[in-house]
């Protein structure tokens, strides 16, 4: 086994996800092989429908595989039960959706600390935590709104923030800026930027270029399979907003 | 014209889309119109057998007795009594025929008993008639059927009257007085019927305890008095107009000053009667209680649907549709279940009551099917409308107020916030932490659950104590052993729709709160709860308001109930024991244990929903 594979957060092999069977049988996934390094962002684009959120679910293990293997930490995650998938999604996965998917009724440190009380934290630990987190991603005086009052942007903040309430070892971004418009998406590329910096590892499936050309790594994908890998230096260096076109 | 056709043709299309939740909507409503239509028609499908005991025993119109008072001047009180077979309106008579007390003992069992003497020939008015063996004869006793059957008494058995032997030469019925134990009174000793052993035992001597009634011959009837000046008489009389036999009772009650009894053909018909009017009550209680868990399962249906309709309302605005239109819509779809429910009830109601009116041991004939008069098809469609319009009012007006885009969206009504139970549930385990957040979206669906099992758990309550009270003395509730299982026989279905109607709520409101939390349910897996809590969550929903809803149906709601059916009865509930408190617990504790298996199917379903799935539907 390599030295990349060994430091491997996440790892996958002839990983398969197949929908319907005979004729009607669809491969979203098809045989995707992939090693994400402890700090690296990685970015997965391609077109609408292409299998990018499958292949996140399939790591994240919101979803099962059809064939093939995955790796969270070096231990396998697509054979065991789904009560030990969601310990290991408590502890070792946050993720960030495109469609937010906060609670309507919980504020937004309601919503941030929610992961934290699902993990057994103590209701007061979990409060101090998710406040900490909200300070981080700029919207402290924000903590007692509903999702309701707050704008897209701030939205997928406090998900951003829900996301890492447990030291998440990987954080998986679905789209996460594909419900938000220019500005939102640079408040969110710059929350990515300072989690990076952190060493946050980070998986971003997006079909804009433009943010996967931040990542350290952009795969691109067609028909379910990963058709191109690109390395990239500045998503580690400069201003993100300046390098995707966004800011002067 | 043309709108009406639209609104008919929407709301017949919809239901025909969603036949099987259509079908539970009828079946809901149904329990209560036909429970309430066997409540109203019971009473006349129970007359149908005395009418046709009158009319095989020439029944009277009016039984007269006299010597009801002691110490009275008999001769006087006797001529009293011949004088009315002269008076204006009577066209026929029968006696005056000797009465007196005495004590009967048969089968090892010893019960006080009205002889009747007799003539061995047929008589004009009250000939009873003869079920088994034959009319009075000399050392021969005739038995009334239903104390004969509650005696287990039998053609040739010895029997002993006022300490002479006799032998039972027939069992009869007849309609001048109510079977055994609601028999009038005929004797000057007086009697006392319907009452604890409590009470009977606190009575005067000489009193009659719920006394049978025995024929002899007249001069056998006349041996068995020591003292020919303590006999009562009783005479038969028929009028020209039957329906003038109260107006004449009350009358010449009232000219004689209380010297003789008259009781009218009407009067002994209700005494006759009167296990049917218990029942009738029950039922009628048990519709009240039906029509409110169907306006629950009728809500909870509504309300699923109509989350599942916030599409096909955007689309009937977008093209046009008022806002008055959309809710023509919804209602007429519930309103057409509850017509077609009311007319069901009506039948299936109209159909069932003569098996539940079945004649009891002291009366002939069958019950046949009732009328069906317009007050009962009036209030059984009531009933059924104001449920269906109760229930679905204020979410079809919700519909029709709601946006045009966010219906269009399919974007579901927002879950509330209940501030203090997030505090509160934050320090709870996981389970009972997303269960009661769960429960705290919807407060209203809370409410219709907790409803649900209160009015389920007082009519288990009140049932108890009904049981309890008719397996315990019969004849203190006015009922032969007969009568009283067959009370408790409609007890039990009325318990049985009352429970399957509270299954239906518990499952439709769970699936119901399966569905609206789709999302919330797959969030909380994504964010790492595993099945089981998720699972556990939706039960705990589901739980914790069963609990409360049993606590609050014993106390206050049975106890209210009770109370309640004792004032419309006229009952006396201190003689009823109420339910001790380990079978209260032990009712609380069923409830929820009841509640949580009815829930674990669907909660378990709802937990294990695939989450990607769930939240990929999100963006669709």
């Amino acid at each position: 086994m390599s030295d990349a594979a060994d430091m491997s957060v996440l790892r996958a092999r002839g990983l398969r996800k197949d929908y319907g069977k005979g004729e009607g049988l669809v491969r979203a996934v098809d045989g995707v092989d992939l090693d994400v390094r402890a700090g690296e962002t990685v970015a997965v684009t391609g077109p609408s429908g292409c299998g990018k959120s499958t292949l996140l679910h399939l790591l994240g293990g919101l979803d099962r595989p059809s064939g093939g293997e995955v790796s969270l930490n070096g231990r396998r995650i697509d054979d065991i039960g789904e009560r030990a998938l969601a310990r290991m999604r408590r502890t070792d996965v946050g993720f960030v959706f495109q469609a937010f998917h906060l609670m309507e009724e919980l504020t937004a440190v309601e919503n941030v600390e929610l992961s934290a009380l699902l993990a057994g934290r103590s209701p007061r630990a979990a409060r101090r935590r998710a406040e900490e987190l909200l300070e981080q991603v700029g919207l402290a005086d924000r903590a007692g709104f509903l999702p309701s009052a707050l704008s897209g942007g701030q939205r997928q903040r406090v998900a951003v923030a829900r996301a890492l309430s447990n030291e998440p070892s990987v954080v998986l971004a679905d789209e996460p800026t594909g419900n938000l418009d220019s500005a939102a998406t640079l408040d969110v590329l710059n929350l990515f930027e300072n989690l990076h910096t952190s060493g946050q590892t980070l998986v971003v499936v997006t079909h804009d270029a433009r943010i996967a050309a931040t990542a350290d790594r952009m795969l691109s994908m067609r028909d379910g399979v990963l058709v191109d890998e690109t390395r990239l230096t500045g998503g580690t260096t400069g201003r993100l907003g300046a390098l995707v076109g966004l800011e002067d | 014209m043309g709108r009406i056709l639209l609104v008919g043709r929407l709301a017949v299309r919809d239901l025909r889309r969603r036949r099987v939740e259509a079908v539970l909507l009828l079946l809901a409503i149904m329990a209560a119109t036909t429970t309430l239509t066997l409540g109203l028609v019971l009473r006349d499908v129970a007359n149908d057998p005395y009418q046709s005991t009158r009319a095989a025993t020439d029944g009277p119109d009016v039984v007269a007795g006299a010597g009801l008072i002691p110490g009275g001047d008999r001769p006087a009180e006797l001529s009293g009594l011949e004088e009315l077979a002269g008076a204006p309106g009577v066209v026929d008579h029968s006696g005056p025929y000797p009465v007196t007390p005495a004590e009967l003992q048969a089968s090892g069992r010893t019960s006080d008993v009205q002889v009747v003497g007799r003539d061995a020939a047929p008589a004009p008015v009250d000939q009873p008639e003869v079920t088994q063996g034959a009319w009075v004869s000399d050392g021969g006793v005739v038995v009334e059927s239903a104390f004969a059957h509650a005696l287990d008494v039998r053609v040739g058995d010895p029997v002993t009257l006022g300490g002479r032997s006799f032998e039972v030469v027939g069992v009869a019925v007849t309609a001048a007085v109510a079977p055994y134990p609601e028999t009038s009174c005929l004797v000057a000793v007086g009697c006392a019927s319907g009452a604890t052993p409590e009470e009977l035992s606190g009575l005067p001597p000489g009193l009659l305890k719920n006394p049978g009634l025995v024929w002899l011959t007249q001069a056998d009837a006349r041996s068995l008095s020591p003292d020919p000046g303590s006999l009562s008489y009783v005479m038969n009389l028929k009028l020209a107009d039957p329906a003038e036999a109260q107006a004449f009772a009350v009358a010449n009650a009232r000219e004689n000053r209380g010297a003789l009894r008259l009781e009218s053909w009407v009067d002994i018909r209700e005494e006759a009667t009167e296990s049917a009017a218990d029942a009738q009550i029950l039922l009628l209680i048990g519709a009240w209680l039906l029509g409110l868990l169907a306006v629950a399962s009728v809500s909870v249906l509504v309300g699923g649907r109509m989350a599942d309709q916030t599409r096909r309302v955007g689309l009937l605005k977008a093209v046009g549709g008022t806002p008055s239109l959309v809710a023509a819509v919804l209602l007429a779809e519930y309103v057409l279940v509850a017509v077609v429910a009311a007319a069901a009830g009506l039948a299936v109601g109209s159909l069932t009551a003569p098996l539940l009116a079945e004649a009891g041991a002291g009366l002939i004939g069958r019950a046949g099917t009732p009328p069906m008069t317009m007050s009962t098809v009036v209030s059984v469609t009531a009933v059924a409308l104001g449920v269906a319009v109760v229930a679905t009012f204020v979410p079809a007006v919700r519909a029709a107020r709601s946006s045009t885009v966010g219906a269009l969206a399919g974007s579901a009504r927002p879950p509330r916030r209940t501030g203090w139970l997030i505090a509160i549930s934050a320090r709870l385990p996981v389970p009972l932490l997303l269960g009661l957040r769960v429960a705290a979206r919807r407060p209203r669906r809370v409410v219709l659950s907790v409803v649900s099992i209160a009015v389920t758990v007082s009519g288990i309550y009140v049932a108890l104590i009904l049981d309890a009270f008719l397996a315990a003395d019969p004849l203190a509730a006015g009922v032969d052993q007969a009568q009283a299982e067959w009370l408790r026989q409609v007890l039990l279905v009325v318990m049985v729709i009352m429970f399957s109607l509270a299954a239906v709520n518990a499952v439709f409101i769970t699936w119901a709160t399966v569905l609206d939390n789709r999302r919330s349910s797959a969030l909380a897996r994504a964010l790492g709860a595993t099945p089981g809590e998720v699972s556990a969550a939706l039960a705990a929903a589901q739980v914790l308001p069963a609990l409360v809803g049993a606590v609050l149906g014993v106390f206050p709601g049975g106890f209210a109930l009770f109370h309640a059916v004792n004032a419309i009865t006229g009952g006396d509930g201190d003689r009823a024991t109420l339910p001790p408190l380990w079978q209260l617990l032990g009712v609380v504790s069923a409830t929820v244990l009841v509640v949580a298996a009815l829930t674990a199917v669907p909660a378990r379903l709802g937990g294990r929903r695939p989450v990607s799935e769930t939240l990929q539907a999100e963006l669709a």
